[in-house]
This record gives C-alpha cells, structure tokens and sequence, in this order.
C-alpha cells in the first residue's frame, strides 16, 4: 500500500499542476459520457417517435414491395387479408395504400407517393384527422418539409397525376387540408396523405392496400399468405445502423479530445520525470527499487484518471444531469441536418455500463500513457539521478 | 568481517570508460571502518570521495576488487538486495539536502519509515524523535521551500538518523551552508553518533566539517594517500 499512498501523496502535494491536468482529461472523461449518451438517447428517442407515428408494433408488407425500390410501388397493392382487416376494424392496425404520382406544383414536375390512409385510425400517433370534415373533395395531409420544397400551404390546390390499378393515367387537384409539423422525414417529403377510400376509389384499388400496420405493442397475427411480416427490429434497423454510422464518426472527436488529454499526460510525466530525477535518485538512496519508483511514477500518473473522474464528477454530473432532464434542443433546419429523425430535443441516456465503461477506459489509458515514460527509471542509475543526469 | 568492523574494502578499483579512455576514481583502496567511528574522506575534487561514499552506500559497484558493508559484498548485490540494504541500515545526507519537495518536514523524514513499512504508531513516535534530535519539531508541517539551507540540512539529518540505521554517508554535508548552520549540523551530528552509536562517514573539503572528525581520511587520485586520527581523535563517544 506504500506506492499508492506516496502517489496520492505526490499527486496532491504537486497542487495546481495536477489539477490542470486533471481537469483537461475530465473534459475529455465527460464528452465522452455526454457524446455517447447521447447517442444512446437519440437511438431511444427515434426508436420511440419512429414507433409511435410510422411503424407501430410492425408492419404487414404486400408481397413484392420494397420501400426503397418505385418500380415495384406500381403493383404494391393487394386486398386486406381477413385476419389483418379483422384488427383494423378493432382499431389495432391501420390499412396503408401506396400510390405512385406526380405532382405540378408552380408549374414544376415533382414525383411523391399518395398515401392512403384511414382518417379515424387511432394504432398510430399520426394526425390523420385532419383529412376527415374538410368538405374537400380530394383533401390531402403534407409534412413541413414537402410543403417547403413544393411550395404549398394549407388551402392550395395542386394537380396530381396517377396510374390506376388498370395502368390509366387520370389527373386531378388535390386540396391541401393541413400542413403537419412532424420530426419524422420519412412520413413527410415526398408524401401527400390522402383517406384511404378516396385513394382507394381514384387508384381503382377497393379494399386493397399496400402496408397493414399493426398498434404498439399488438401482436403479429402469424404468417399471411402474400404479406410479409416485419418487425420492429428490422424496420428500426437501417436507423440504427446510421446512430452507429454517427457514433463512430462522432467517435473521432472523443478520440481526439482523448488523445490530447492523453499527450498533457504523458507531456506532464515526461517532464516530471526529467525535473524529478533528483527525486528519484533520493528516493532509490532511500532504498526505493527501480520497479517500485516506475510503479510510483506510473500510478502517479494513472491518478490523474482518478482525479479527472472525481473532477469530471463534480462539474459533469449536474451539468449532464441538466440535459438528461431538459434534453438538447435544436430548431427543425439542424435537427434535419442530421438526416433522420429527431424530436423537439435529444434526452441522453446515461447507463451505469457506460459510466463504470468510460471510467475504466480512461484510467487505462492514462496508466499506459504513464508508463511509458515511467519506463525510463527503469534504466536509471541511482548515482546518474542524483547528479541530476539521465542515464 | 572481523569483529565490531562496519565496512572493509580490499583492492577497491572503480574505473569510469569515459569516450574512448578511461578514467580511474578509485585506485586499490582497502580501508575498514569499525561501527561508531565519526570519519572523514578528504581530497580535492576528483579525488575519489564521493565514488567510494556511493559504493559504499550500494549506490554503485566496484569494478575491481571487494567492498563488504554489514558482512554483505556490494559486487554481488542485486539491485533489489542493494535496495534493502539501503533501506534498512544506511542512511544518506546530500550536499545540496536532497528534500522531496511536495512533501513537508514531517512526510520527508517518514518516508524512510514508510519504505520499511512500520506501523503508524511507532513511524509518528520515531519521526517527532527524530525531528526533536535536529529541532526541527515546530516546523513539521513546513515544506522545504519555506525552510533555510541549515534547517533543510537538519531535515535531512533527521531523515537519515530516523531509521537508526548503522551507517550514514553524508557527501559534503556543510557545503551549502553557512559556519553558524555547519557549526550546528555537525554537532547534531557528533550528538547523534554519541547517542545512538551511528557511524558517520563524510566526505568534504570543508575545515569545520575536518574538526569534527576523529578519522581523517586523504584521498588523492583514488587512492588513500593518509589515513590518520582527526582533530577530534581524543573525543570518544
């Protein structure tokens, strides 16, 4: 216990000094909390709103439609299976039908998808209400986003042109009934929402759909001949790989941050070590052995991990604490930046595992990063050290 | 080792390689040192002094020849044996006091006591005795920097003295000091030798430190020129 007691003590009597570097490496200790926290609560808080306003507790896919294909959009439609329509009209699924079209909005050609869907449904949380009472004819539903890059607003009309189910082009104003503020872009550019019977009855497609999506926490009725099931974690997936795509580019800024508390470390270690040597050669005349004085040396150095968490503790729990609670807001324009969903803000989440984690990772680095130049006293001569030289 | 003998050297050579040549600090060098002898090494720079004082201390090792400190041969001794020896039974005073200076008074002359592990009880009881010896208990919690040079010396004495240990090796101990601050260190130290027994060796140039000395001892180019009673020769402990 003697070589902790003298770091700790060398550490604290070397005053300010340990204290700056502590604090440069706590910088890095709570970025990395706070960074990976907040992926963690981006990762819950898109899984959520994803859930709630798009895919519910999975969806039931028409045979042959892929989502990131057009081509197949055209033939994506078929008639609602019994066991599917049996939990729509319980109000645990909604029907979706997908149609590809243009529109001409101020004389520009512009491609989306008209999507169907039933204005009562309650198994999303999506404002589809808005289409029923309008005394439209053909009202239609749009996201903030399409309406910015079409130029629309609640009350224009724009002409839609379609192909129906028998391959006849037909055309037609939409009217648009209302503008929805929503955070997530795959229900919104390139979308116009219509009720389901009026896109069903203008495609030529009675009773069919494209997509059955299933309530929150609805289970899956089983296999349906012609529909595929899929679940949440297939669909949350390709989300998933982009938080972690981002995780990693985010990664190299804790890195870096890292690394430069890591050099202050080992910058301060080396030096200590040379100013030091006289110190040290005392202490081996004291009868202090070479591994001894490289452990001291090294633990010292390893401290400043200790020191950078109880730091990092003080000025970092409140102040993680505070966006854990508030969360981190940003407006519509950066929360688009980042190319997927977010909410109104990100509440990070921070798990024991990631805290004990980055605690761990921090006081082994700054013990590696210590004993490497605590290494030289390994080859240091008592008689050399107390001249002053380095051997 | 003959009876009640500390140290013995036999053909004791130490040659540094020094570029292409080499250099011999130590030329044949056999002298013995009986326990609570109060002894100088005298000489001109480069005469020798301080190499034998760390070979005697296990801090170096002899090229040539034999230096047995406390029946152990330092020729032979690993550096972890050479360590414990140190450890236990020599102390050292620096010329320029050597002090760890984030420690105070007080943590300086424990860490030898530290090393060799004693309980908290006896260390604190050891310490403020060994600051009562140099008079230094009201300054315990000072650091070095807020000391003078001769009471930074006294730490260092009471650093060396506080293990008890059989041998002190005090390398020019007053050369940073002042006549009234030698004056009191050195006779801290005759107190010391007399009280407990302790053998000092010095090695200086210094004539008040040569005053002191019951055994003077001149080295000139490595090798024992004279070996002969000091000034103080008729004062026995």
């Amino acid at each position: 216990m003697i070589i902790p007691k003298l770091a700790l003590r060398n550490m604290l009597g070397a005053g300010i000094k340990t204290w700056l570097n502590a604090a440069v490496l706590s910088m890095a200790f709570v970025t990395i909390i706070g960074a990976q926290g907040l992926y963690r609560g981006w990762d819950a808080d898109i899984s959520r709103i994803m859930t709630a306003a798009e895919y519910g507790g999975g969806q039931y896919w028409v045979k042959g439609f892929d989502p990131y294909d057009p081509f197949t959009l055209q033939d994506a439609h078929a008639a609602v299976p019994p066991a599917l329509t049996e939990r729509v009209e319980a109000g645990k699924a909604t029907a979706l039908l997908y149609v590809p079209a243009t529109i001409y909005p101020g004389g520009r050609i512009r491609s989306v998808v008209l999507k169907g869907i039933e204005p009562g449904q309650k198994a999303l949380e999506f404002p589809s209400s808005a289409l029923a009472g309008s005394g439209a004819e053909l009202p239609a539903l749009i996201g903030n986003r399409m309406a910015k890059a079409a130029g629309l607003a609640k009350g224009d009309t724009v002409t839609a042109r379609w192909r129906d189910a028998r391959g006849s082009y037909d055309a037609r104003d939409l009217t648009i009934v209302e503008v929805m503020r929503t955070s997530v872009q795959s229900i919104d550019e390139g979308q116009i929402w219509m009720p389901l019977q009026t896109l069903r009855k203008m495609a030529g497609m009675p009773g069919e759909a494209t997509m059955v999506t299933l309530a929150k926490d609805i289970p899956a009725p089983g296999a349906i001949p012609g529909w595929d099931f899929k679940g949440l974690d297939l669909l949350l997936k390709d989300i998933r790989d982009l938080i972690a795509a981002k995780q990693i580019g985010g990664s190299i800024v804790y890195v870096i941050l890292m690394f430069l508390a890591m050099l202050a470390v080992f910058d301060t270690q080396l030096l200590s070590i040379w100013r030091r040597r006289k110190e040290i050669g005392t202490m081996m005349a004291m009868g202090v052995t070479r591994g001894r004085a490289v452990a001291l040396f090294t633990l010292e150095g390893g401290l400043n991990g200790v020191f950078a968490a109880l730091l990092g503790a003080v000025w970092g729990i409140p102040l993680l604490a505070y966006f854990a609670k508030h969360g981190m807001t940003f407006t519509s324009e950066q929360a688009d930046s980042f190319g997927m969903a977010v909410d109104k803000g990100i509440f990070p989440v921070y798990g024991a595992g990631l805290v004990l984690g980055t605690t761990f990772l921090v006081f082994a680095v700054t013990l590696i990063v210590s004993y490497l130049p605590a290494r030289k006293i390994s080859r240091l001569k008592a008689t050399d050290a107390l001249r002053g030289r380095m051997s | 080792m003959e009876n009640g003998m500390l140290i013995k050297t036999t053909d004791l050579t130490k040659v540094y390689p020094m570029g292409g040549q080499s250099i011999t600090a130590l030329d044949k060098v056999n002298l013995s040192f009986a326990k609570g002898e109060f002894a100088g090494l005298v000489g001109p720079s480069g005469s020798g002094k301080t190499t034998l004082l760390n070979i005697l201390g296990s801090l170096d090792v002899p090229t040539r020849g034999s230096a047995e400190v406390l029946g152990e041969k330092i020729e032979t001794l690993t550096h972890r044996k050479a360590a414990e020896l140190r450890n236990h039974h020599i102390g050292f005073i620096f010329q320029t006091f050597n002090l760890l200076p984030v420690y105070t008074v007080y943590e300086n002359v424990e860490f030898p006591l530290l090393l060799l592990g004693m309980a908290p009880a006896a260390r604190r009881r050891a310490v403020l005795a060994a600051l009562e010896w140099v008079h230094l208990s009201d300054r315990a919690r000072s650091r070095p920097a807020q000391l003078s040079g001769g009471q930074c010396q006294r730490v260092a004495i009471a650093r060396a003295v506080v293990k008890k240990p059989d041998l002190v090796l005090a390398d020019e101990p007053t050369a940073n000091l002042d006549a009234e601050n030698s004056h009191h260190i050195l006779h801290t130290m005759a107190d010391i030798n007399r009280d407990l027994g302790t053998t000092f060796l010095f090695s200086t140039h210094d004539d008040k430190v040569i005053s002191h000395l019951r055994r003077k001892i001149t080295l000139i180019d490595g090798r024992v020129a004279k070996d002969e009673p000091g000034p103080a020769a008729e004062k026995r402990p």
